[in-house]
């Protein structure tokens, strides 16, 4: 079933943090606690899936009709933002807590290279609308696998004694580097 | 408020247009400079144009190469969707007779250090000079196949991913260009050898 | 701080990629060989030095409640024209930065520094902040490319250094040697700035 390829793809094997390297920034900031990289992952799957609708209709209907492709990375940039501004609105209405807990992160998912990445990528693999949105969502929830994944080594690792050098980033990234070879084992799951 | 954004767009989309207009010649020949360089790469020494003239089958694309009006042969880019990281891209030079003269990988982006070493000579080199119709069943396969071809040590699928590009290459060519009698692998072989036409060659 | 200090502080002692660690993205995905270090590096510096002239040169002219919306459509655009630039002239590098390029526009440090710099200071010293940011950038990411490119294949620049028979410790051009790399890094340079400042 190509759909369900595209999903194993993009949760395990191509997983968009530890083998493609988009949407490290989040990564490294937000997975200190396995409750906000929960809800961080939540709000980035709703914004990617959004997002990946609306450049893939702005791509085909409005961008290839005009021959204005080169326009793309402006566009797109535009509509993620717009899309983050209004899914910051909704949440301090409806989930004010944790409107406060995800604090400046939430504005950060504009600059967040994978929702930009992802919708370019899509473009890119010709994929269909409905192939399109699946992929980003899949793709989200890899992010967000990796992300809670992250978060509860660190919360393990934050009673314990590390040296003084390695504390912070670079522990993190160590870890990072094991569970992206952890991931790397996937890759026989599909022919 | 609106007033400024609009400038600041209008001053933008000005710098952006202008340097859009000075790009998009030199976008085009880097394009087919990089096809034409891979072309020259592959076959023997030609004079014509081989890209004004593109013959597109099956998704791949076919150049005439000739020197002196006489055939030099065929580069046909052609592609494979099986690699291990998805499709790649390769130009191979095909002679008049079908034996493939070289091949150069246009575009992949296989796991370096294992499928990507199908750019070293030590790999793609054994192709040249093979004229696929003298290998069983006309097939081109790797070694744990049944085939001839050595594969890249771990790279296994990439090997076969190379192998199924220039198959599709090949057959494509014998039935296009050289023999439209020519029957491809999976067909009862009938003759061995390919008939020796060469397409349209003004003597 | 004087002009030069402008300049200076971004390669060392703010190196965005080291002490400020942002623009992590293209710094973990493009350093598998040294040579795409620099091509990044000086692209993103292109796109750096050319927002922040046009940030800090606009400050005054820019409401507030548009800033973001503005920010975006300078950087966006420097981004498009470094990527038609590039399609044109470097196709072969074009090809290997792939969509990092189109990614410069969300590279965190060229927000960074228009809101924190560009956003509050006069044109020439953004010109410099950027200038130096940009160049920080660039031999951060080339030091890492260097030492991933080295370890896992050998050469540097594309220059074999290594004979054929030595195998080469692969893991570092794939993508837990980025982290590895990266990570060990920053920790040499946590414990020479604790050293230093002691």
């Amino acid at each position: 079933m190509e759909i369900l390829n595209i999903i194993i793809i993009a949760i395990l094997i191509n997983n968009v943090v530890l083998a493609q390297f988009l949407g490290i920034c989040p990564f490294l900031g937000v997975s200190g606690k396995v409750s906000t990289s929960v809800g961080m992952g939540a709000a980035v799957v709703f914004v990617m899936a959004l997002a990946n609708l609306v450049t893939y209709l702005i791509q085909y209907f409005v961008l290839v009709p005009l021959h204005v492709e080169f326009m793309q990375t402006i566009t797109f940039i535009l509509i993620i933002a717009f899309l983050v501004q209004v899914v910051e609105i909704i949440l301090k209405k409806s989930a004010p807590s944790l409107y406060q807990a995800l604090g400046i992160y939430l504005p950060l998912i504009t600059t967040n290279c994978a929702v930009l990445g992802i919708a370019i990528l899509a473009v890119q693999k010709n994929f269909t609308l409905v192939e399109s949105v699946v992929y980003s969502s899949a793709t989200a929830v890899g992010f967000t696998f990796a992300l809670v994944l992250m978060a509860g080594i660190r919360e393990q690792l934050d009673v314990l004694d590390t040296p003084r050098g390695m504390k912070g980033f670079p522990l993190s990234l160590i870890i990072a580097s094991m569970l992206s070879m952890a991931f790397m084992g996937f890759s026989g799951l599909v022919k | 408020m609106v007033l400024s954004l609009l400038l600041i767009s209008l001053v933008m989309s000005a710098i952006l247009g202008f340097v859009y207009n000075a790009t998009k010649g030199p976008i085009a020949q880097a394009g087919k400079a990089k096809e034409l360089n891979a072309m020259k790469e592959v076959l023997p020494d030609f004079d014509n144009d081989p890209a004004a003239d593109p013959k597109e089958i099956d998704g791949m694309v076919f150049y005439k190469a000739t020197k002196a009006d006489q055939l030099v042969g065929y580069a046909a880019k052609t592609f494979t969707e099986k690699g291990y990281a998805g499709r790649f891209d390769l130009m191979v030079g095909f002679l008049p007779d079908g034996t493939i003269n070289n091949v150069v990988i246009l575009e992949q982006k296989e796991t370096p250090g294992l499928g990507s070493n199908m750019t070293q000579p030590k790999f793609k080199d054994q192709f040249n000079s093979l004229n696929i119709s003298t290998l069983k069943d006309k097939k081109l396969l790797v070694k744990k196949d049944g085939g001839t071809v050595d594969a890249i040590s771990a790279a296994t699928i990439s090997s076969r991913a190379f192998c199924d590009g220039l198959q599709k290459a090949y057959d494509a060519y014998m039935i296009n260009f050289i023999d439209p009698g020519f029957k491809p692998a999976d067909a009862t072989s009938g003759s061995t050898k390919p008939a020796k036409e060469s397409e349209g060659g003004k003597q | 701080m004087s002009n030069f200090k402008y300049f200076s502080n971004g390669i060392i002692k703010n190196n965005p990629t080291f002490v400020l660690v942002l623009g992590t993205c293209p710094t973990l995905a493009i350093t598998t060989a040294a040579e795409n270090g620099i091509g990044m590096g000086l692209a993103t510096t292109f796109v750096l030095v050319c927002s922040n002239m046009m940030i800090a040169a606009l400050k005054n002219f820019i409401p507030d409640k548009v800033r973001i919306a503005a920010f975006i459509l300078i950087i966006a655009s420097f981004v498009t024209v470094v990527d038609l630039v590039m399609k044109a002239y470097t196709p072969d590098l074009y090809k290997t930065l792939g969509i990092y390029i189109p990614l410069i526009v969300v590279n965190c440090i060229i927000f960074a520094r228009a809101e924190a710099f560009a956003q509050k200071n006069a044109v020439v010293p953004s010109i410099l902040d950027g200038l130096g940011m940009g160049i920080g950038f660039t031999l951060a990411i080339t030091l890492i490319a260097s030492i991933r490119e080295l370890l896992g294949n050998g050469s540097i620049f594309d220059i074999k250094i290594v004979s054929e028979q030595i195998s080469t410790i692969l893991i570092f051009i794939l993508p837990p040697g980025a982290f590895i790399t990266f990570g060990y890094l920053i920790a040499i340079m946590n414990r020479l700035k604790q050293k230093y400042s002691n």
